[in-house]
C-alpha cells in the first residue's frame, strides 16, 4: 500500500498528488514514470513522475478516465493499492545551448522535470504552453522559477494568444531561434508541432503514453512505429524522437477501447 | 483383466464455451485408487528420469492405493512443491507418461491426474508436512515469482535462507497467473500453493522491477544479499515481422491473455481493463499459448476463432490435451498457412494474408520445414492475437552492465551461475521459452549450487 501524503487540486479536472513509494523514488530521474492500481479491481495506469522529494513521489493526473476519476476520489490519508516504478527510459537530455519546452493541457506535468533537468544543467529553457482556457494552464509558477521566456496561448484567449501553440510558435520562430525541442500534449498537438518544427529544421522530442498494462516490456500493448520499426514505449520510451512516430497509427491505437471507457464512466454515473 | 486407462471427467463441450470454468474435473478417490492400480512399480523406474523434478512416482502411487494420502502427498511435496498446478499444465505425454512402460503396449498411467488428485486433495484438506526450519539469518533474493523462482524460493527456504522474492506485477506467479487461463488452471489454486510458502516464511514483496526499482547492483552491495537467483522468465513477445502488425485489433498473447487473466477483463465492467476482440479471430501459433487464446477468445463470445499455423497438425507443439480440447470447442486449425501481411481500414485491422505452404525436408529441430508454395489466401477477421513465443525480458540485462546474455537474450550461465559471481538464474530467461516444470527444476537445481557458492564462500 502507497499512502497519499499530499492532494491539491490545479484545476477542476487536474490534481497533484504525492505518494510515499521509497522503492520508486530510489532510482528515479526526469522521464521515468510509474503504473498505478487504484484497487482490486482496478486497470493498471501509467503516468509520469513529476518530482521526487526523499522517498514521496508527485503524480498529476486529468480526470478524464475513468480510472483517473476514481483515483481523483481519494483524499490524504488513503491508500492507492499499487504504485510500480520508475519505468521508461529516464529522459535523454541533449548537449545543447538551448530549448524551448512545448506543451499541451496536462503535458504541462510530464515536461518539467525534463526542462528543470535542462536547467539545472545551465542550459537557457524557454516555453511554450497551451491549452483550452486560462484554468487548464497549469504549473505556471513552477515553469516561471525555471523559464526565461513564457509564451501561452490559449482556444478562447482568455490568457495568452486567442489559438493553439503552433500560432505562437509561427510568431517565435520568426524572432528566436532554438537548438532543440521538446513537445509533450496530447498526439494530434505533438504531431502537428513536428511538422511545423520540421519546416524550421528543429529536432522535438516528443513523450507517448500509449495503453498498457504491465509496463515492463511484457505486453506489448504499448507498441508505436517510430521510424518504420516497432518500438515499446513502456522500455524503449516513452521519449522518442518525434519526427520518426507514426501519429495516426499511434491515435487509433489509443482510441480502440473508447467505448469500453464510456461503459465504465457510466458506472460513475451511477454511484 | 487389464485396467482401462481412467478417464478425467470433463465439462460438457458446448457449455464451457461460455464459461471460465475449470474443463478437467479431476478424479474422485475411487478414480485415482483405480487409475493408481494401473502402476507397474518397475524396477527401473522410467517415469522418475523423465520428470525434471525427479518426483518418485511409483512410491507415491504406492502410498495411494494404499489409502495413505497424506504420505502420498508428502512424497511428491518433497521434490515438487508445486502439485496441483504441474498436475495440470505439465506436457505428461513427454515426460513421466511418455517414459512410462504401461504405455508401450496400452495407454500410459495417467500419472499427472494423480498427482492433481493429491495436490488438490492437500489443498482442500489444509495437509501440509511440519517442517522444522532453522534459520541461518542469510538473505538470498529472488527475482520473479514465476515457476522458477518459487521452486528455488522454497528450496532455499527449507535450508534455512532468509528469502526475499521480488515481483514486478502486483500479483505472485509470473505466467500462472497472467498467462495460463482459469479454464486450465484457477487462480485461487495458484494463489493458495503460493500462501503455503509464505507459511514457510518466504517473504514476498510485489512492485518492485528488479533493474529499475532496485538494481542487481544495489541488491549485493547495498542490501546485504549474499546472493541472487534470477527467474525472470520470458517475457517479451516475439514479433512476426510482417507488415501491419502495429494495426489496432492485433494483440500479442500476453497482452490479450493478461488483460483476461491477471486484469480480469472477462468480468468487465466489474473489473475495469477492457478486452474486445469481435466475431472473427485468427490466432497465429501452434503452442500451448496459441491455443489458451483460442480458447479464451472463444469463451469471451468470439463467433469464429481460427488457428493459422505453418506446418501440420502432427506438428503442433501444444500438449495433447489443449489441441483435443481446442478441437471440441469447436476451435478451427487452418493448417500450413503462414501470415504474411495484415491490412486495414484507418489503422484498424480488417484482413489477414497468408502464404499456403507445403513440408519440405526436416530441419534442426527435426520436424519438416515449411516451405512457401506462392499461392496465398486472405480471411477477413476483427482481430488477431500472435503466440508465437517469447524472448526474455531485457530490463536486467540492460540495467546490469556485467550480466552477459547470448544473442537471444538469454542470460548465460554455467553451473547455474551467471557471469556475476554469486548471481544465479535459471528457468525461461536461461533458457528461452519452455515448460513451467521445466523452470521449476531449473530453480531446484540452482539451489543447491547457491548454497554451495554461500557456504564456499564463508568458509
Amino acid at each position: 500500500m502507497y499512502k497519499i501524503i499530499e492532494k491539491r487540486a490545479l484545476n477542476i479536472d487536474v490534481d497533484l498528488m504525492v505518494v510515499v513509494a521509497p522503492l520508486v523514488a530510489k532510482n528515479a530521474k526526469p522521464g521515468h514514470f510509474i503504473i498505478l492500481r487504484v484497487n482490486e479491481v482496478g486497470e493498471r495506469i501509467p503516468l509520469t513522475i513529476v518530482d521526487i522529494n526523499g522517498d514521496n513521489v508527485s503524480i498529476i493526473y486529468q480526470k478524464l478516465g475513468y480510472s483517473t476519476k476514481l483515483l481523483g476520489e481519494l483524499v490524504v490519508g488513503d491508500d492507492i493499492l499499487d504504485f510500480v516504478g520508475p519505468l521508461g527510459k529516464a529522459a535523454h537530455i541533449r548537449d545543447v545551448k538551448s530549448v524551448l519546452g512545448i506543451a499541451g493541457g496536462v503535458g504541462a506535468a510530464p515536461l518539467l522535470p525534463q526542462l528543470k533537468e535542462y536547467k539545472k544543467r545551465g542550459i537557457k529553457v524557454d516555453l511554450v504552453i497551451g491549452a483550452r482556457n486560462k484554468d487548464y494552464i497549469i504549473l505556471l509558477d513552477e515553469y516561471r522559477k525555471i523559464c526565461d521566456n513564457i509564451h501561452i496561448a490559449t482556444d478562447d484567449g482568455s490568457l495568452g494568444t486567442k489559438g493553439f501553440v503552433t500560432d505562437v510558435l509561427t510568431e517565435l520562430y520568426k524572432t528566436e531561434k532554438y537548438e532543440h525541442t521538446i513537445a509533450i500534449g496530447p498526439l494530434v498537438m505533438m504531431k502537428f508541432v513536428v511538422l511545423l518544427n520540421k519546416k524550421y529544421n528543429l529536432s522535438t522530442d516528443v513523450s507517448l503514453n500509449p495503453i498498457m498494462i504491465d509496463g515492463t516490456g511484457m505486453c506489448g500493448n504499448c507498441r508505436v512505429t517510430i521510424g518504420g520499426k516497432t518500438f515499446f514505449a513502456c522500455i524503449d520510451g516513452p521519449d522518442f524522437p518525434g519526427e520518426e512516430v507514426n501519429f495516426d497509427e499511434l491515435m487509433t491505437r489509443q482510441d480502440y477501447y473508447k467505448e469500453e471507457e464510456h461503459v465504465c464512466n457510466l458506472k460513475l454515473v451511477k454511484k | 483383466m487389464k485396467v482401462p486407462r481412467t478417464k478425467m471427467p470433463v465439462l460438457d463441450k458446448v457449455i464451457r464455451r461460455t464459461n471460465f470454468e475449470e474443463v478437467a474435473c479431476g478424479y474422485s478417490l475411487a478414480e485415482a485408487q483405480l487409475e493408481a492400480s494401473r502402476c507397474l512399480d518397475c524396477k527401473n523406474p522410467r517415469c522418475i528420469a523423465a520428470c525434471p523434478v525427479s518426483v518418485n512416482i511409483p512410491k507415491f502411487i504406492k502410498e495411494l492405493i494404499a489409502g495413505d494420502l497424506n504420505q502420498a502427498y508428502y512424497s511428491i511435496y518433497d521434490d515438487n512443491i508445486l502439485p496441483s498446478i504441474c498436475g495440470r499444465v505439465c506436457p505428461q505425454e513427454k515426460q513421466c507418461e511418455g517414459a512410462c512402460i504401461v504405455g508401450i503396449k496400452g495407454e500410459p498411467v495417467s500419472i499427472g491426474a494423480l498427482e492433481r488428485f493429491l495436490g488438490d486433495y492437500s489443498l482442500e484438506n489444509n495437509i501440509l508436512e511440519e517442517r522444522i526450519i532453522t534459520d541461518n539469518g542469510i538473505k538470498v533474493g529472488v527475482v520473479g515469482s514465476g515457476p522458477a523462482g518459487l521452486a528455488n524460493a522454497a528450496e532455499m527456504r527449507k535450508m534455512g535462507y532468509t528469502v526475499d522474492v521480488f515481483e514486478a506485477l502486483h500479483e505472485f506467479g509470473g505466467v500462472l497467473k497472467y498467462g495460463i487461463p482459469d479454464f486450465r488452471l484457477p487462480k485461487d489454486i495458484v494463489t493458495t500453493e503460493i500462501n503455503r510458502l509464505k507459511d514457510m516464511g518466504v517473504n514476498f514483496h510485489k512492485n518492485v522491477v528488479i533493474g529499475k526499482s532496485i538494481t542487481i547492483d544495489q541488491l549485493l552491495n547495498e542490501e546485504g544479499y549474499e546472493s541472487l537467483f534470477l527467474g525472470s522468465g520470458a517475457g517479451l513477445p516475439s514479433p512476426l515481422g510482417v507488415p501491419g502488425e502495429n494495426l489496432s485489433g492485433i494483440y500479442y498473447a500476453n497482452e490479450f491473455l493478461t488483460r483476461v487473466n491477471l486484469m480480469k477483463s472477462f468480468k468487465f465492467p466489474l473489473y475495469s481493463t477492457p478486452v474486445r476482440i469481435g466475431d472473427k479471430v485468427a490466432v497465429v501459433g501452434g503452442g500451448n499459448v496459441a491455443m489458451d487464446a483460442a480458447r479464451t477468445a472463444k469463451r469471451l463470445g468470439a463467433k469464429e476463432v481460427f488457428i493459422l499455423y505453418r506446418r501440420d497438425m502432427d506438428s503442433l507443439p501444444a500438449r495433447l490435451e489443449e489441441i483435443h480440447h481446442a478441437i471440441e470447442e469447436d476451435i478451427d486449425f487452418r493448417l500450413l498457412s503462414n501470415p504474411i501481411e495484415f491490412t486495414g481500414d484507418n489503422y484498424q485491422l480488417k484482413q489477414v494474408k497468408c502464404e499456403i505452404m507445403e513440408l519440405g525436408e526436416e530441419d534442426s529441430s527435426g520436424r519438416r520445414r515449411p516451405m512457401p508454395t506462392n499461392a496465398f489466401i486472405t480471411y477477413d477477421i476483427d482481430s488477431c492475437i500472435i503466440s508465437i513465443g517469447n524472448k526474455p525480458n531485457p530490463i536486467l540485462k540492460d540495467s546490469t552492465a556485467k550480466l552477459a546474455v547470448d544473442k537471444w537474450g538469454r542470460i548465460v550461465t554455467e553451473n547455474h551461475q551467471t557471469s556475476i559471481p554469486g548471481v544465479f538464474a535459471g528457468g525461461d530467461v536461461v533458457s528461452g521459452a519452455a515448460t513451467v516444470i521445466l523452470a521449476m527444476g531449473a530453480g531446484k537445481d540452482t539451489s543447491i549450487e547457491m548454497d554451495k557458492y554461500i557456504k564456499s564462500k564463508q568458509g
